[in-house]
């Protein structure tokens, strides 16, 4: 059993399989896994902090406006939020709402990374202390420009080591644009499954490269932590 | 230069000031003491609107505003430019460089250019006796260090009054006489200054006035000698005693 296990997985053949189904996941990886995964965060970052800034702000209408938004990406399934965009949203008969798989993905995530990390910004301003809102309040600031200047660089800090999660988080979730068509790493996987019969080869191998992609980011991740911590004592 | 007329803050049910008036002449130094909770940190805080009164107004210079109205905003911010604050417990901005702290209001709130906000900010930490720690982190610094550069950030932005709440009770003792130092040096170039500060010696040779509050109210106000050698009323002996332990 051992042996026909370990005869099957690293036969030949396989050997062959696992080199031939290598590049086209590696351009999975790179023109759509990549881009997915920076186009998205980066935009959700930016609803993040506007979502933030707006549950902070105490204008009641912002607020409740962004509560909800948060809340109802935060208990519906991303899977479900994907195919509102794209099968919902393009059944609409309304050319504007009709997505290219690639941009519907975007739509869905940056949302979906929107709510989710506004959450932990939200926290990360409000953990620093408010002697520094009184400082720069001190010296005539208004309440954006303290925002600006002062608490969103400290809160910038605190808020990296649970947004890198959410980044490397969101690497693996690009998996599901595979369900909209969009051609990422395991789709790629996916369709090479389809022809060879080897599911259990070539999705491990797709793992892999999720994990080494992921392992790259958390080395980076400690970097920036280091940098960012050196105004602060240890 | 200050004027606080009919002064009234409570927070919630708790009536923290009840009829502060208080007069502070262009170039003198007040000194504010007073036990815990009498509403000491309230007042200074009252004087640049970092809280709100119900009621009462204040003047500094020629500005006025009237807490019965509304205020706006912007009134706030203009009013707020013309004092200066230093905070007990510092409160630096910990991701900025002592010269960027200094820099930080000259460029951010008055549009001054970087170059000459530098500039001004290398004199001011040269008066504060910093010249060499310009380019350091908060955290690099002493408390006593960080509390000079607390002080050079205040007047960078060239408030007619400087308001100093504790500045030195969270320093070790060692510490304590170089920042009254600087302060002492700021009054005698002629700065008005409200002080709350339980340091006697300062209060004696620096204060041109004493004022002792408790609970909310001004009970005794007057030369520094006076009111520490002669206290007219029973509440400022006892806590003149108490300290003087
Ligand atoms: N933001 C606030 N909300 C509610 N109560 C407050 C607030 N700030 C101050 N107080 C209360 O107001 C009273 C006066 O406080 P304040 O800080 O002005 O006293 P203080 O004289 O500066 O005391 P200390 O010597 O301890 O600094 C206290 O009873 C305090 O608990
Ligand atoms: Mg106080």
């Amino acid at each position: 059993m051992k042996m026909y296990l370990y005869s099957s997985f690293l036969s030949a053949e396989n050997i062959e399989i696992l080199q031939d189904s290598f590049l086209p996941l590696l351009k999975g990886v790179l023109s759509y896994t990549i881009p997915l995964t920076l186009i998205s965060f980066i935009i959700g970052i930016l609803i993040a902090v506007v979502t933030a800034v707006f549950r902070i702000s105490g204008i009641k209408v912002l607020s409740a406006a962004a509560r909800v938004y948060v809340s109802i990406i935060r208990g519906t399934p991303l899977l479900v939020q994907l195919f509102i965009v794209f099968f919902g949203l393009g059944n609409l008969g309304i050319d504007a709402l009709k997505f290219e798989p690639f941009t519907g993905a975007v739509i869905a995530f940056s949302l979906n990374t929107g709510a989710y990390a506004s959450e932990i910004i939200r926290a990360s301003i409000l953990s620093i202390d408010k002697g520094q809102w009184e400082a720069s309040s001190s010296i005539g600031m208004s309440y954006l420009q303290s925002l600006k200047r002062v608490i969103l660089p400290q809160a910038a800090r605190v808020s990296i080591p649970p947004l890198s999660n959410s980044f490397i988080g969101l690497v693996k979730e690009t998996s599901l644009a595979s369900t909209i068509l969009v051609s990422e790493m395991f789709r790629k996987a996916q369709e090479i499954v389809a022809t060879t019969y080897t599911p259990l080869l070539v999705y491990v191998e797709a793992a892999a490269i999720y994990w080494v992609i992921c392992f790259v980011l958390s080395i980076i991740q400690e970097r920036i932590e280091i940098r960012l911590n050196r105004y602060v004592k240890t | 230069m200050i004027s606080m007329k009919k002064i009234t803050k409570q927070f919630g049910d708790l009536v923290v000031l009840k009829d502060i008036n208080l007069e502070v002449e262009k170039g003198k130094v007040v000194v504010i003491i007073g036990p815990s909770g009498s509403g000491k940190t309230t007042l200074l805080r009252c004087l640049n609107i970092l809280e709100q009164p119900e009621e009462g107004s204040i003047s500094i210079d020629q500005q006025t505003v009237d807490f019965t109205k509304r205020i706006t905003k912007k009134e706030v911010l203009s009013f707020r430019k013309q004092t200066g604050m230093v905070f007990q417990t510092y409160n630096l901005f910990p991701h900025f460089t002592a010269i960027e702290n200094v820099m930080e209001g000259p460029v951010t709130v008055q549009g001054v250019n970087k170059k000459a906000a530098r500039k001004k900010a290398e004199e001011l930490l040269k008066k504060v006796g910093l010249s060499e720690k310009v380019n350091v982190y908060p955290h690099q610094l002493s408390g006593g260090q960080q509390q000079r550069v607390g002080i050079a950030r205040a007047m960078a932005i060239d408030p007619k009054v400087m308001l100093f709440d504790e500045p030195t009770s969270a320093l070790d003792p060692e510490l304590v006489g170089e920042v009254l130092l600087v302060m002492k040096q700021l009054a005698e170039e002629g700065r008005t200054m409200v002080v709350v500060t339980h340091e006697m010696k300062f209060a004696r040779s620096v204060a041109d006035e004493v004022i002792f509050m408790d609970q909310g109210r001004i009970i005794e106000r007057g030369k520094p000698d006076e009111v520490f050698s002669k206290p007219k009323e029973q509440r400022t002996k006892e806590f003149l005693n108490l300290i003087n332990q």
